[in-house]
């Protein structure tokens, strides 16, 4: 009788497939990761912008009122 | 409870249980290394600088959308791949991928590309990313490839779309560049295709691809060879007194054409015995040389695009400081 192996072809192609996969979906994350903390350096003043507008986080709007002033 | 199946020792194609690489493969790789190098050529010819991770985002998401449609055309040519020995090894026919996982992948690499590249540079990116997949998937592979012979000419503004999209994803709009470095592909590629053709003809006949070389016959496709060869100069020429072009481009350009058009000055001298004796040694080379053609303008813009080429075009009048 014939011992069911792990170390069948089908196997390592199944194995192979998922590493690849999960190599995959790794990268991809660390690229969006990546891409935010891009974003977020180069996005100026989000504070400002945090689920409303916040005047006294915003360098622009400091600066109109300084002008003001 | 196993998972062991009966048909693992059967003759049947093994579909469903493909290797990663089977999937790489469905992606197109050869192509995407072209769409690669011509997207990042238009992201840094353009004047405005991005960070560098916004650059490797952009460009992966551009090479996904094209593997995407290469995983289409894979799909929809399935049955035509079979006939042919050039592509009688590519996943569906060889049977290691079921066309049904090369359709779920299109599809949704081709949503995912279009989707991240829009977040990651900008919607008209995006959306040129998405034309694009849709003419390779739809306009070329299900409509013009199998009813007319001009299906390269037409169907050869997908591959021209790359440089174009990186150009969008620096600048935001398209500009006369992207629409010359698309000029440049777009021309370059029926006497790409066309010499390839004559050479894999019986691919084509056995499969009835209606290429110009089935449908015209073989002088007809040397002839058109010659006149869009003719047609691609000014194109490449022209580009170089643009803003990423320069003096090292057009010495590049006008050596790379210079043999180009000689090359397709030689096809057309050509007899169909003369060919056949040599086993299309000339039409081979010339086939070979488009690819270094292609490249060696790419190089050259982005040597353009180098502060040393920057001052060295200073000293032309043409090109301003």
């Amino acid at each position: 009788m014939m011992a069911i192996t792990r170390d069948h072809e089908l196997h390592k192609r199944r194995l192979g497939r998922n590493v690849g996969v999960g190599l995959a979906l790794v990268a991809f994350i660390m690229l969006v990761f990546g891409l935010t903390v891009a974003k977020v350096q180069r996005g100026g003043s989000v504070e400002g912008y945090d689920h409303g507008y916040r005047p006294g986080m915003d360098p622009a709007a400091q600066e109109t009122t300084r002008g003001e002033e | 409870m196993t998972d062991i199946r009966a048909d693992i020792a059967s003759d049947e194609p093994e579909t469903g249980e493909a290797g990663f690489g089977d999937f790489v493969q469905l992606l197109k790789p050869r192509v995407m290394s072209l769409v690669v190098f011509t997207a990042l050529v238009g992201v840094l010819v353009a004047p405005v600088r991005l960070h560098p991770v916004e650059v490797l985002a952009a460009i992966i998401f551009i090479a996904l959308g094209a593997g995407a449609s290469g995983a289409l055309n894979m799909w929809w040519d399935a049955d035509i791949d079979r006939l042919m020995k050039r592509t009688a090894k590519r996943p569906i026919p060889a049977g290691t991928v079921a066309p049904g996982e090369a359709l779920g992948l299109g599809l949704s690499l081709s949503g995912l590309s279009v989707i991240m590249l829009g977040l990651a540079a900008n919607w008209l990116a995006a959306g040129l990313l998405a034309f694009t997949v849709f003419f390779y998937a739809v306009v070329y592979t299900m409509w013009l490839k199998r009813s007319t012979p001009q299906n390269i000419v037409i169907g050869g503004a997908a591959g021209a779309f790359p440089p174009m999209i990186g150009w969008v994803v620096a600048t935001g709009h398209i500009g006369v560049e992207a629409v010359l470095m698309f000029a440049l592909i777009f021309m370059w590629t029926p006497p790409h295709f066309w010499s390839l053709a004559l050479f894999m003809n019986s691919d084509y006949s056995k499969a009835r691809v209606p290429m110009l070389t089935v449908t015209h016959g073989r002088a007809v496709t040397r002839a058109n060879i010659l006149g869009y060869t003719l047609a691609l100069v000014p194109v490449a020429l022209g580009t170089g007194f643009t803003a990423i072009g320069g003096p090292i481009y057009l010495a590049v350009a006008i050596a790379l054409n210079a043999v180009f058009v000689l090359g397709a000055w030689r096809i057309w001298c050509r007899h169909e015995a003369e060919a056949e004796a040599d086993g299309y040694r000339t039409e081979k080379r010339f086939f070979t040389f488009s690819l270094a053609y292609l490249f060696g303008h790419f190089a050259a813009f982005l040597v353009e695009a180098t502060p040393w080429a920057a001052m060295l075009r200073g000293q032309f009048g043409l090109w301003g400081a």
